[in-house]
């Protein structure tokens, strides 16, 4: 199905693609053919920067279930990350 | 009929048609040497862009005696891998349905000025594309007929619409202005069997010229051989009905 469903998401940070390390913009979130996996439907996320070009791009396609485990997996490591981060924090706080 | 005796010669290139709003488009044009007269077909590419697959299918017309004609309907959005570009498309969700119509009615324009062409142009499209075939058909008096391959969305659901496609194919059925074949897969989830039964449903009402063939075992997309969808029985016996149906509407080689 072109299902045509896609979600924008406004990222800052890098990427690194073909031509190498690029400032991402933003992030594509699309649900719809893949180009490459052989699915008949993936989860794909570009991350690009249209200023600098469509080859300012990099691509994944998931199956949704490991789509689902990758936002599981990003919410758990942001989640000890700043967990560590604030314990650190008050672990330095001056007495 | 091919026999073994016979002369054969291809040219695929790229040319420059004039589309909607008279913009420059790069097309890629396939037709067979020799004098013609040959009819003409104008292939809209699937939601991939403009890809390779496109360009094989373009050739394997001309081989069979069409001269074919496959504008860059992404071209808008600028150059680069077909892939990157189509990715571009899809995040700005996709070209407007009124653009596509004037697009292939550019590229039909530029087949029938050619002087080996014998005044036939039909129009095709896979997967998306096949939902703009039968959105071009009924908007557009210039073709003789028209192949449908599995397009979704022809029918559309009211909050489905939007400012590029404000309106369901399927609500145009009454304009269709040439015959249609239509290919669709069993195991399709768009368009689903249903949905195919409604399209069915509104061409008998309008009294129009059509034949779909609902192939079982096949879902979406079987005629594409690069993918795990492609169906081989299913697809030779599609194209063969492609062949049959423009051999009877466009005059092409039976």
């Amino acid at each position: 199905m072109c299902t045509m469903i896609v979600e924008q998401t406004a990222l800052s940070g890098s990427a690194k693609g073909a031509l190498g390390w690029f400032p991402v913009a933003h992030a594509n979130v699309a649900y719809d053919h893949p180009f490459h996996a052989p699915l008949d439907h993936a989860l794909m996320i570009d991350f690009v920067n249209p200023a600098l070009g469509l080859d300012a791009r990099v691509s994944v396609e998931l199956t949704p279930a490991t789509a689902r485990a990758l936002v599981a997996a990003v919410k758990a490591a942001l989640a000890r990350g700043e967990e560590a981060l604030a314990a650190l924090a008050v672990g330095s706080t001056p007495a | 009929m091919y026999t073994t005796d016979m002369y054969e010669g291809m040219l695929a290139e790229t040319v420059t048609v004039t589309g909607h709003n008279g913009d420059p488009l790069l097309a890629y044009l396939a037709r067979p040497l020799g004098p013609g007269p040959y009819p003409g077909v104008v292939l809209i590419h699937h939601i991939p862009g403009w890809d390779e697959w496109n360009r094989e299918a373009a050739r394997r017309f001309a081989h069979h005696g069409y001269i074919a004609i496959c504008p860059n309907l992404y071209q808008r959005n600028g150059h680069g891998t077909p892939e990157d570009v189509a990715a571009a498309v899809r995040a700005s969700g996709g070209v407007a349905d009124e653009q596509v119509v004037g697009d292939a009615e550019g590229a039909a324009r530029y087949l029938r000025a050619l002087p080996y062409h014998n005044g036939k142009v039909g129009v095709i499209g896979t997967c998306s594309g096949g939902r703009h075939t039968v959105l071009v058909a009924s908007h557009s008096i210039a073709f003789d007929a028209a192949v449908d391959c599995w397009g979704g969305r022809v029918v559309m659901a009211p909050g489905d619409l939007n400012e590029k496609t404000p309106v369901a194919p399927i609500d145009l059925t009454p304009s269709l202005a040439c015959p249609l074949l239509g290919l669709f897969g069993e195991d399709d989830q768009s368009p689903p069997p249903a949905q195919v039964a409604q399209h069915e449903e509104a061409l008998k009402a309008a009294g129009k010229t059509y034949e779909f063939h609902m192939y079982p075992g096949a879902g979406h997309g079987f005629f594409y051989h690069d993918r795990p969808m492609y169906r081989p029985e299913a697809a030779v016996d599609g194209w063969n009905r492609i062949w049959a149906f423009y051999g009877k509407h466009l005059g092409g080689p039976l």
